[in-house]
């Protein structure tokens, strides 16, 4: 039997949280309004370590049921908690990162008129994104879907009397509606043909079907559909271009929503759904497909930004392709592991660049930037093991869990490897990059002492204007939170080392419960997905040959890495002209990707004018106006000329009224008569 | 025997000359002729409907509206002296304190 864990207390302490900071917090001091804010979302992952430690001796999956909600007929959805491996990882991640991500905000929002405010709205987050991976079943998943949803539009939007952040926040809210339709309406399928949201009795009615290979079929439809829901929230292709936009929001909420936590849901839903997409390899093919684009794409576009947080944007959007396309040929526990490690990097990075921004005032273009590597130590030291994680250069956490994905990748097909590897390069490039530009060579803001000629700057823009000049360390309530995610970033891939690399893969034996393959025994590709990488290939005779042959891929990735970091040495640092000539060789290229391959503008010209514009003439000036207004007017006015006419009978002489009615009944009468003759 | 027809226009011919009468003359107690002309041709048209079906109901009806008249010619002419008392006028349209 199980003992009582009281999940429930992880969600509700960040929302009582939310709601002490919400009703009081403009009244108390920063320092109450942090302690709330610290305490309630510590407390949140201190529970959730606690539940750690007690996992190993609980029975899987622990469930834990709530209250009631609905009940109707056979069909029944409750507040239920559900735990698993899964649950637990990303129990962690969120409690974890976004406990530290809090310590952060503290130093970073504490000039921030609006302090209380966003500690109230990033508590109110946690709640959300902790009912998302804590729910038994789709329709509380959605509650925390679509609540995680509102924290990031009004985050995104926090400094909303700047109009870019507004719109930002309201584009991201649209796009991702766009993606909660088909959610939605995969929802609505399961309802229809299984009569249930709860993920055990969904599953338990699909595991004895077999696989949908020829023909579309009904899970092959909610699989998709499911799909268009992650790609809305975690950002791919097509629904991708809210995430760059979403940077107008303060940086610490870039580092936990839009890296860290609530992008990554997507791939948390594709993979708890996994029981559906093993039974669907046409969606399965959307998704690996999808991601790997994805990948692909978003890491081009990030080798041309110049905005610090912007490059850091389209490389998430890129990592979280990476996942789908883990996802997408069967090695769940594989884009899972990614999942965490990134969340540690790719926090850390958004962190670090927060603090970047935060020392040299506000300023986020990596032009200006540029020799902080003395000024900024910390910063500099966690970045830099932040983009060595990124890149993949071996032993740090992304290259265990990049090369776990790409060698799960090649085994499903040599394209997606390709195009992996080819991504991995350009991730490790631009992230390079931008840590040339930044740490390196002069620095080129003008708050330098050095008397660089002040060019048609504004620093210091947007937020906190901080009353201080020259740049500076940040404070150590937000170096602390670098330092340790700058740990995690390093030793985090070691709980999934590889066979071939010498590890026994810890995390995927973790996860191996919740992914087992739930297919008949005969279908050996998801099996190979499913179990160890190298060991238990089940169409391997060799194990030996496997095993180096994964090792000669890694080989190639670490390779590809590396040659990253030396084509940005050569270009940020040895010659740093080098790249205007190239620029100046392929301009029409540069200018597609610098232009974001004018997806933005593809997409308004498209998708936006048209329905503004027919949303203007037809629904607006055409129907609201001439139809529904004017028939309401119409009644008033032609009432009110009746009226006008007719209030003349009402004289206030009485023969007149009496006339009337000797009049009225004359006519009646007469009708009478000529009604009974004619009958 | 004089068909019934013939009442029912004489009926229908005092009845129109009460109804002009009340629209057209200004004095109260021509208006107040006029309505016992009215109800004079409505009587004769009960009366005559009573002859032509033999039922005792329409003499029974007429004197009930004599009964009525005659209550009402004893309480109007009350109101119609009481009228000239204070308004020394009988014309209708003087007599419109209550008008807006």
């Amino acid at each position: 039997m199980n003992p009582d864990l009281k999940l429930w207390l992880i969600p509700i302490l960040p929302l009582a949280g939310a709601a002490v900071n919400g009703f009081f917090g403009g009244k108390s001091s920063r320092q109450a309004v942090t302690i709330v804010g610290l305490f309630f979302s510590g407390a949140a992952f201190a529970w959730a370590l606690g539940v750690a430690f007690r996992f190993s001796s609980l029975e899987l999956p622990y469930q834990e049921y709530l209250a009631h909600w609905i009940r109707s007929g056979n069909f029944s959805v409750d507040f239920a908690f559900y735990l698993d491996q899964l649950s637990l990882v990303m129990l962690l991640v969120v409690t974890g990162v976004g406990f530290l991500i809090h310590i952060y905000s503290v130093g970073y929002m504490w000039d921030d008129p609006g302090y209380y405010r966003f500690f109230s709205y990033l508590n109110l987050f946690m709640f959300f994104m902790l009912t998302l991976v804590l729910a038994n079943n789709y329709l509380l998943m959605f509650i925390g879907w679509e609540g995680v949803g509102l924290a990031s539009y009004l985050l995104i939007g926090f400094w909303f009397t700047k109009d870019s952040a507004a719109s930002a926040g309201k584009k991201a809210f649209i796009v991702n509606r766009i993606g909660d339709f088909g959610f939605l309406i995969g929802l609505f399928l399961l309802i229809q043909h299984f009569g249930s949201l709860t993920f055990t009795q969904v599953f338990d009615q699909i595991k004895p079907m077999s696989p949908e290979t020829a023909g579309a079929g009904l899970l092959t439809a909610i699989g998709i559909l499911l799909l268009v829901g992650a790609c809305g929230k975690s950002a791919q292709i097509p629904l991708y271009v809210w995430l760059p936009d979403a940077m107008e929001g303060p940086t610490p909420v870039s580092a936990l929503i839009h890296a860290a936590t609530m992008v990554t849901a997507g791939v948390y839903m594709v993979s708890r759904s996994h029981v559906i997409f093993e039974r669907a390899p046409i969606a399965l093919t959307v998704v690996a497909v999808i991601g790997t684009l994805t990948a692909f794409f978003a890491a081009t576009i990030g080798i041309a930004q110049t905005d610090i947080k912007k490059v850091l944007a389209y490389s998430t959007v890129s990592q979280l392709g990476y996942m789908f396309m883990a996802c997408g040929v069967g090695a769940f526990s594989a884009g899972i592991f990614h999942l965490m490690t990134h969340a540690f990097f790719k926090g850390l990075l958004f962190l670090a660049a927060g603090s970047v921004i935060h020392a040299v005032g506000g300023e986020q273009d990596m032009r200006r930037m540029g020799g902080l590597r003395t000024k900024l130590p910390w910063t500099f030291w966690t970045m830099t093991a932040a983009t060595l994680a990124i890149a993949g250069i071996p032993g740090l956490a992304g290259f265990f869990s990049k090369d776990e994905i790409l060698w799960r990748a090649y085994q499903a097909s040599w394209a997606y490897w390709l195009v992996g590897v080819v991504t991995a390069f350009i991730t490790s490039f631009y992230m390079f990059r931008l840590w040339f530009m930044t740490f390196f060579g002069e620095y080129r803001g003008e708050a330098a002492g050095h008397g660089a000629p002040a060019h048609d700057a504004h620093a210091g823009h947007g937020h906190g204007g901080h009353g201080h000049g020259g740049v500076h360390e940040s404070p150590k309530v937000m170096v602390i939170p670098l330092a340790i995610l700058a740990v995690l970033s390093v030793i985090g891939g070691y709980v999934g080392v590889p066979g071939s690399l010498g590890g026994n893969n810890h995390f995927d034996h973790f996860l191996g419960p919740v992914f087992r393959s739930t297919l008949p025994a005969e279908n050996s590709q998801t099996q190979v997905g499913e179990k160890g990488a190298t060991e238990q290939t089940t169409e391997g005779t060799e194990p030996k040959e496997s095993a180096s042959k994964e090792l000669m891929f890694t080989g190639i990735s670490v390779a590809a890495a590396f040659l990253g970091l030396a084509l940005a040495w050569l270009l940020y640092y040895r010659s740093p002209d080098l790249p205007h000539r190239i620029v100046q060789r392929i301009a029409g290229l540069y200018e597609v990707v610098c232009h974001k391959y004018y997806v933005d503008e593809i997409y308004a010209s498209l998708i936006v004018k048209p329905l503004v514009n027919g949303s203007t003439s037809i629904l607006w000036q055409g129907v609201d106006r001439k139809v529904i207004d004017d028939t309401v007017n119409n009644a008033a006015d032609g009432a009110r000329h009746v009226s006008d006419e007719v209030r003349h009978m009402q004289s206030g002489n009485l023969r007149s009224y009496a006339g009337w009615v000797a009049a009225g009944s004359a006519v009646l009468i007469a009708y009478m008569i000529w009604w009974g003759v004619e009958r | 025997m004089v068909p019934i027809s013939y009442y029912l226009v004489l009926s229908g011919l005092l009845f129109a000359c009460g109804v002009c009468g009340f629209l057209i003359k200004r004095n109260i107690i021509t208006i107040f002729m006029s309505i016992e002309l009215m109800l004079n041709g409505v009587n004769l048209s009960f009366v005559a409907f009573a002859a032509h079906w033999h039922q005792l109901a329409g003499q029974v009806f007429v004197f009930f509206v004599m009964v009525v008249a005659a209550a009402e010619a004893a309480v109007g002419l009350a109101i119609i002296i009481a009228v000239y008392r204070t308004r020394e006028t009988l014309n209708v349209d003087q007599v419109n304190l209550l008008k807006l």
